[in-house]
């Protein structure tokens, strides 16, 4: 598999990161040698091998709903880099 | 009394005696947290008026009856939530976070008259195996100041190793817990997947992620899982306690009844020695020492049964994978908006969070996301992300035969001794393949721990690592214990960090 920058420009921009010059250098010869060793995997051999997501064979667990308090919202905006008493504040996002 | 010198229990049984008192314990600790600060560096923050504030509460109202580590000081790592007190993961981009609420293992652990010293220094977001990633600089190895303690929970084993508390909680998403523990000379264990609570952790890779402590021996390590493990409805994945293993020939297991399982008896314990995990790129040094580890307790009784584990060389590849996808997708939710730090000068709202999350993140959790977001992205999730799921059924089958022909496997924790600082973050890759003994343990939810075996000829720390199937804590447990009753390294301490 080859990496090149652009395709490290495309991963950039679906993860919300910026890199800068030098740095998108580096990093795209990092991830070709990373990625590059991944390929060890293409030695064993998986025909017919289910996808394992989950270790143990358990199934959902359902119960009927119950009323609980959430946190208070005063505390949790209190917490956040920029808010009122009601909401946290962004730029505007819709025109 | 060289309170240092005692294990957590050995406190415990002295506080319960009144020989100590808690406020007295408290106090050996921070001062030997104060003495260090700057030096090891395994403290983030550390909540000195609150702990003895604590032990003097607690103190007031002892009881006979109460967990055997009542009023011990211990430490939380930085990505496992407190109310109140900074949680950090070690990143820049949680600023001085303070969580709403405990993790449920803090809520165990204040259940259990636990003493909070503070939060440990981490690899950011426990990604790294040498605890240099933290945007709050690196911590160092007790043994020797130019050397990694391992990592992520790299602050947790130092500052066990140190005596700066008698024991610890950490992570092990991929060895986390037990490769800092083998650097550091500490026992540590990471537990069968879905028994101890992850409500309140900090997530990396929530397949993989699991809490654990790190302590001075193996007993010590019973008593604390004692207290962590246990069903909480908050953690889709927990898993009730009396579990036998689905196929009804496994261990069996009801919460908290580790520590009072140890005997020492390991007669006719068979144990498997995998040919492939003493193959090339081990050092002599740790060779040596793990083999040692199975002379000593065929001497109690137990019997060695040498066994092929040929999948080894696809754990690294398999791990990587599946731990960038999740953390590529768990880490999304750092965008500057809830919580946390959030970076100045953007325009519009995708630009907030680019500049928050480029800003905010070190190069390492970087170089994992964009991985993650690779092996997930479209026309290529078939050929990496959903090879590595069916890679993980391989690995846990090739456990399942494995645990067919033995009770445990023993195998080195790390390739090698710590390294020096700054030798694994000029080379990622390297840092990767050296976690190739512990990360499939993750990858098929089972528990191992990790025992202090011997010293180098620099005098570093090694580790040897016992794997056991689902539940089979109690066995790897008294195991180690056997160990123990018979050497001493686990009673070595080291000078690094000591006031001149």
């Amino acid at each position: 598999m080859n990496i090149d920058t652009e395709m490290v420009d495309y991963i950039a921009e679906l993860s919300r990161l910026e890199l800068q010059a030098g740095e998108k250098q580096a990093m795209t010869a990092e991830l070709e040698r990373i990625i590059a060793y991944m390929d060890v995997l293409n030695r064993l051999d998986t025909q017919g091998v289910e996808p394992m997501s989950h270790v143990f064979p358990v199934k959902n667990v359902l119960r009927e709903d119950t009323v609980a308090a959430s946190q208070d919202r005063d505390e949790l905006l209190a917490g956040s880099p920029a808010g009122d008493k009601e909401a946290f504040l962004v730029p505007k996002a819709v025109e | 009394m060289e309170l240092r010198e005692l294990t957590a229990l050995e406190l415990g049984a002295a506080i319960k005696k009144g020989e100590v008192s808690m406020a007295e314990a408290a106090q050996a600790a921070l001062d030997r947290i104060s003495a260090q600060a700057g030096v090891l560096n395994s403290f983030i923050t550390v909540t000195g008026q609150q702990a003895l504030d604590r032990a003097a509460r607690l103190q007031a109202g002892a009881r006979d009856a109460q967990s055997p580590l009542y009023g011990v000081p211990m430490a939380i790592k930085d990505n496992i939530c407190t109310r109140g007190v900074k949680t950090s993961c070690a990143s820049k981009i949680l600023g001085d976070f303070e969580p709403l609420y405990d993790a449920a293992v803090v809520e165990r652990l204040a259940g259990a008259g636990a003493v909070s010293l503070g939060k440990l220094n981490m690899d950011e977001f426990a990604m790294g195996s040498t605890s240099e990633t933290s945007f709050y600089g690196p911590v160092k190895n007790p043994w020797d100041l130019e050397r990694v303690p391992g990592g992520s929970s790299g602050g947790a084993a130092a500052a066990v190793a140190a005596g700066m508390g008698w024991y610890a909680i950490g992570s092990d998403t991929g060895g986390s817990i037990r490769q800092p523990a083998s650097y550091c000379g500490v026992t540590g264990i990471k537990p069968t997947y879905g028994t101890v609570s992850r409500y309140g952790l900090i997530a990396y890779a929530s397949s993989l992620d699991q809490i654990g402590p790190l302590c001075r021996d193996a007993a010590d390590c019973a008593a604390v899982l004692d207290v962590l493990m246990g069903h909480d409805r908050r953690d889709a994945t927990s898993l009730p306690g009396r579990y036998s293993d689905w196929s009804g020939s496994g261990p069996r297991m009801d919460y908290g009844r580790l520590l009072e399982g140890l005997t020492g008896d390991i007669r006719g314990m068979k144990i498997g020695l995998p040919e492939d995990c003493f193959g090339d790129g081990l050092d002599g040094a740790v060779r040596t020492a793990v083999l040692a580890v199975s002379d000593v307790l065929e001497g109690r009784g137990a019997e060695i049964v040498p066994l092929p584990f040929p999948v080894l060389e696809y754990a690294v590849p398999t791990y990587y994978i599946i731990a960038a996808a999740e953390a590529s997708s768990n880490l999304s939710r750092f965008d500057g908006v809830k919580y946390g730090w959030r970076a100045d000068g953007y325009e519009g709202l995708a630009d907030l969070y680019r500049k928050t999350r480029t800003q905010g993140f070190g190069p390492e959790v970087k170089r994992r996301i964009l991985l993650g977001t690779f092996v997930l992205s479209s026309g290529y999730y078939d050929a990496y992300y959903k090879k590595a799921l069916q890679a993980k059924a391989v690995i846990k089958s090739a456990f399942d035969r494995v645990f067919r022909q033995c009770d445990m496997l023993l195998t080195p924790v790390a390739p090698t001794t710590a390294p020096r600082l700054g030798e694994s973050l000029d080379d990622p890759l390297q840092m990767y393949l050296g976690d190739i003994y512990t990360v499939s343990v993750n990858l098929a939810g089972l528990p191992a721990l990790s025992m202090p075996c011997g010293f180098d000829r620099r005098g570093l720390p090694i580790g040897a690592q016992l794997i056991g199937p689902h539940f089979g804590e109690g066995a790897l447990l008294n195991t180690a214990h056997a160990f123990q009753l018979d050497t001493d390294y686990h009673r070595r301490t080291p000078k690094g960090g000591d006031p001149a």
